[in-house]
């Protein structure tokens, strides 16, 4: 069997260690050794966003690292969304404006809209449909996604931008 | 029996139940399900479109620490029988797909062997030591060739390619297209697609070998077809078997089949006596799971000098790929879209004739729509053509020749009997909509500037909510026309419905529950419904081809109706009042005009699971209801759909304007979900018209094993969306829903068509195959002309 190497990471507030094949996708080692099945994997190949994470703060896709480059790293998936038992302003948006169907890219959604919103905190449709443009969703023909987006700019405090032309 | 109060939750914008947890990462696929002691299981696929198997070496594969097992077609020969997809359809011929090949592999991808390891890694690691010898066999790699004499053949025991063939005729179509003021013909191409739903497929299978028991759980959209085949194939009584289907990342048609890795892992796990999970990659989704509408429909259509449809013949070919699947069989796509041709129009005179040709490509199976994308790509084109030579406006051409309000129930020249539907009022709203002469108009402006701009329209009917009166697909062995529900109030009031159907992001727990509550007429909060489970639910098949909203739902009526009357019959007997004079609502049974007078429905349900003495004399304790409901001939859903587009003169690129569908889903239970399904849909159908192709080369290898190269629509490429809603019960069926999972897709790509082609009105040029790939309008606009 391979050697096997220590990780050591942050993943939603809480300090984690864990042992693993050098070779371990993130992903898997989100989901396997850490139990947090919330990330999902949709291709493997760096294409659909579906296991999209915040890492140090940015949208990464954890199917294209490896867990070891992880080490000393700190990183939010979807599990760390809710506070206190209440769903973040972007989870409501999406829940009242229909913006998932099967949920199963709705993880790599949200981690996406939530590092989009960062820097573009009062997007114009266009800008939304662009900066969500790194997640297939196979099922909501993202009109219910872009008006969550949209949505939850405005809660979350993003002054209405003047639009020109959408 | 007193009526339920007025419905306050159907036709509400109810949030979903399923959200919070989707939203919070707490949904359970099939991969989130990690048993103790679970192998994890990888295929071989081969690399071959056609081959014999010689010889499989796994030795070295089997000595690899971690590898619990790897098996061949061989030892699976041994444990289960090969699928063999029947059908009744007299000139169709029976094939074996088996779980693993056997002797030879008829498409690049098809499984040869199966690791079971500690890891999926491992696994991996296995399959690159199994040798496999091949002696490589000339590929059927085209349709029109593989009918051709000497074209080698895929399935022995079938004599040649040609797997299915039938033909509907009505009239005289012959002598009506010769007496026709115009006859308008085209060879359409429709390329072949597939489903690409987000969550690909896996299964994950567990044996107790004392009780004999196995338990699949599995991302498919059928769990009772998959319960009772498997029983079959691997000789388990049904009863031991359980199928499971939770959340479900998207099935659209394609996870509605039985898939040989599905019942490989039950054989696994079964030899092993430990659980054995499966979870495809991308690139085996590409590669193995079913594809979809590959078809070349050469058509004409025969037009009076008033426009007014005087005959239709067809001739269609569907490359239904290297094996028939389970239960549909390789007639599904190519028998719908001769069934479905006509479309919500008056034909007398009809002849389509279809053929489904087995090539070295992976099997082609349901997709959204099935069969209707084609089969409106090609009627609504040449509807256009005749709208083009006649002057006349496309759509008054439909108008002329919708079935009209008189003609319900209708009988198509296939045999299907539409209902009331609301052709020419969808056209209509359409119309008003988007402003029809308005936009025509500065298309034709834009146009005379230089610019390539068209509008498109298209109109469709579509059959849903099927009961037993036809099978889902011609001549089929299982029984696709009847649902069921159980409704079980427990002792503290609160309410459990459980289902056969299956939902993979049509939110049915929350459409479901919404019928059920206000049946019952009790909160919504207090409603939890469950399916996708069958050691769970009465029988039932599952979710597919638009029926479970009109299925399950009038299932979910009847065992409401049941519960409620109960339940007002022992809350009359504790309120000493006549149930005719109570009604229930908000969770609580007054008797009319007197609100202060009331049981709770938590009452009733502790009253009656506390036996007789409580109850009316004579009455049964306990407050439940199972209910079976069949629709019979089933429904039916039409919509029209309308799009201004712009062809780029450089990129050659398509960029829609406007896209608008007017439709008819009959009652909406919930406006949020019916909108939801129609954006997809519509998704889908943009995705098929401009993007999506799976391509092969010459010799069967697939060229497009990634998402790179086979391209799913971003939130870029699809347009913003304008629904409207006719809203016509359905006469036919509890509820007066008509289903509607399927018609934004079968819409989508015939109206795309139709504005690219009035775009290029004065180049000449007419759409008569999709995608359209810039490359491909690039030929047509430039190397062409
Ligand atoms: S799974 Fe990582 S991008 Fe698709
Ligand atoms: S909700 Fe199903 S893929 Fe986006």
């Amino acid at each position: 069997m391979a050697e096997m190497v220590t990780v050591r990471l942050k993943v939603n507030g809480v300090a984690h260690e864990g042992r693993c094949e050098p070779r371990k996708l993130l992903v898997d080692f989100l989901r396997e050794d850490l139990e947090l099945t919330g990330t999902h994997i949709g291709c493997e190949h760096g294409i659909c966003g579906a296991c999209t994470i915040l890492f140090n703060g940015e949208a990464a896709r954890s199917c294209i690292m490896l867990a070891v480059q992880a080490d000393g790293s700190e990183i939010l998936t979807v599990e760390g969304l809710m506070q206190n038992g209440t769903l973040h302003p972007l989870q409501e948006a999406f829940r009242e404006h229909h913006g998932l169907q099967c949920g199963f890219c709705t993880p790599g959604m949200l981690m996406t809209a939530l590092d989009f919103l960062k820097t573009n905190p009062s997007p114009t449709e266009a800008e939304v449909r662009e900066g969500i443009s790194a997640v297939l969703c196979r099922c909501t023909g993202y009109q219910g996604i872009v008006n969550a987006v949209r949505a939850a700019a405005r809660t979350l405090g993003g002054a209405a931008k003047v639009e020109s032309g959408t | 029996m007193s009526a339920p109060a007025a419905p306050k939750l159907v036709g509400a914008r109810v949030p979903r139940l399923e959200d919070p947890r989707l939203l919070t990462g707490q949904g359970r696929y099939v991969d989130d399900h990690r048993p103790a002691r679970t192998l994890h299981a990888a295929f071989l696929r081969t690399p071959h479109a056609h081959a014999r198997i010689l010889r499989i070496d796994a030795e070295a594969a089997r000595a690899l620490p971690g590898v619990a097992a790897v098996l061949t077609g061989e030892d699976m020969a041994r444990d289960c029988k090969p699928v063999r997809a029947g059908s009744r359809m007299p000139a169709y011929k029976v094939t074996s797909f088996p779980a693993l090949a056997q002797g030879k592999v008829r498409y690049t991808g098809e499984a040869v062997a199966m690791v079971a390891a500690e890891s999926r890694y491992l696994a991996e690691d296995a399959l690159d030591c199994i040798v496999v010898e091949y002696e490589p066999l000339p590929a059927v790699a085209a349709m029109e060739a593989a009918l051709a004499p000497g074209a080698p053949v895929l399935h022995e025991e079938a004599g040649d390619n040609l797997l299915l063939a039938r033909e509907f005729a009505c009239g005289d179509v012959d002598g009506a297209l010769a007496g026709a003021h115009l006859v308008v013909r085209e060879r359409f191409r429709f390329h072949r697609h597939t489903a690409v739903c987000m969550e690909n497929r896996g299964a994950l299978a567990e044996y107790a070998s004392a009780t004999g028991t196995l338990t699949l759980r599995s991302s498919a959209q059928c769990p009772g077809i998959v319960r009772d085949v498997l029983a079959d194939l691997l000789d388990i009584p049904e009863h031991l078997i359980r199928v499971v289907a939770a959340d479900v990342g998207g099935g659209f048609g394609a996870k509605a089949s039985l898939y040989p890795e599905e019942i490989a892992v039950c054989v696994m796990a079964r030899r092993l006596g430990r659980p054995v999970k499966w979870i495809g990659d991308r690139r085996e989704d590409l590669l193995a799971t079913s594809h979809a509408w590959d078809e070349i429909v050469e058509a004409e259509l025969g037009v009076a000098a008033d426009g007014t449809i005087v005959g239709l013949r067809a001739e269609v070919m569907a490359d239904v790929g290297a094996y028939s699947i389970y239960p549909w069989t390789a007639a599904i796509e190519p028998v719908q879209t001769i069934s479905f041709l006509p479309g919500p129009y008056r034909i007398e005179h009809y002849r389509g004739r279809t053929r489904g040709i087995a090539t070295c490509k992976a099997p082609m199976g349901p997709y959204r729509g099935v069969g209707r994308p084609p089969a409106v790509f090609v009627m609504e084109g040449l509807l256009d053509r005749a709208a083009r030579r006649l002057g006349m406006d496309p759509t008054a051409l439909r108008l002329r020749n919708f079935i009209r309000a008189e003609d319900f129930p209708y009988k198509s020249p296939s045999g299907i009997v539409w209902d009331r539907s609301s052709f020419t009022e969808t056209m209509l709203r359409a119309r008003e909509a988007l402003g029809w002469e308005a936009a025509r108009a500065e298309a034709a402006r834009s146009r005379a500037a230089g610019r390539w701009v068209g509008v498109g329209v298209a109109s469709y009917v579509e059959l849903t909510g099927i009961g037993s009166a036809i099978a889902v697909s011609p001549g089929m062995p299982v029984p696709t026309g009847t649902e069921a529900a159980t409704i079980r109030v427990d002792p503290a009031g609160t309410v459990t419905a459980v289902f056969g159907i299956a939902s993979h992001g049509q939110g049915l727990e929350t459409t479901l529950a919404q019928v059920v509550a206000d049946e019952l007429g009790v909160p919504i909060e207090t409603v939890r419904v469950l399916h996708g489970d069958t050691a769970l639910s009465p029988y039932g098949t599952g979710t597919y081809a638009s029926r479970s909203t009109v299925l399950a739902g009038g299932a979910g009526i009847l065992a409401g109706r049941d519960v409620r009357e109960k339940t007002l019959r022992i809350a009359a007997h504790l309120l000493e009042a006549h149930p005719a004079d109570l009604v229930v609502q908000d969770g609580r049974v007054a008797v009319r005009g007197l609100p202060d007078r009331y049981v709770t429905v938590r009452d009733v349900a502790k009253a009656a699971y506390g036996g007789v003495r409580h109850l009316p004399r004579g009455m049964e304790p306990g407050l439940e209801a199972t209910r079976f409901y069949d629709p019979y001939y089933g429904t039916a859903s039409n919509a029209t759909h309308m799009a201004v587009v712009e062809v780029d003169r450089e990129t050659f690129h398509v960029r829609i304007l406007r896209y608008l569908v007017a439709e008819d889903c009959g009652r909406i239970i919930n406006p949020l979900v019916v909108d939801g399904q129609v954006h997809g849909g519509v998704a889908q159908g943009v995705g098929a018209a401009l993007l999506e192709e799976i391509v092969y080369d010459g010799e069967g290898q697939l060229l497009t094993g990634t998402l790179m190269d086979y391209l799913v629509p971003t939130a870029s490429e699809v347009p913003a969306m304008e629904v409207h809603h006719v809203e016509t019960p359905s006469p036919t069926t509890l509820g007066g829903f008509r289903g509607m999972g399927e018609g934004g897709t079968i819409g989508a790509p015939a109206v795309i068509a139709n504005a690219v082609s009035d775009a290029l009105a004065e180049l000449g040029i007419e759409v008569n195959e999709l995608p359209l790939s810039p490359e491909r309008l690039f030929r047509r606009i430039v190397g062409g002309s």
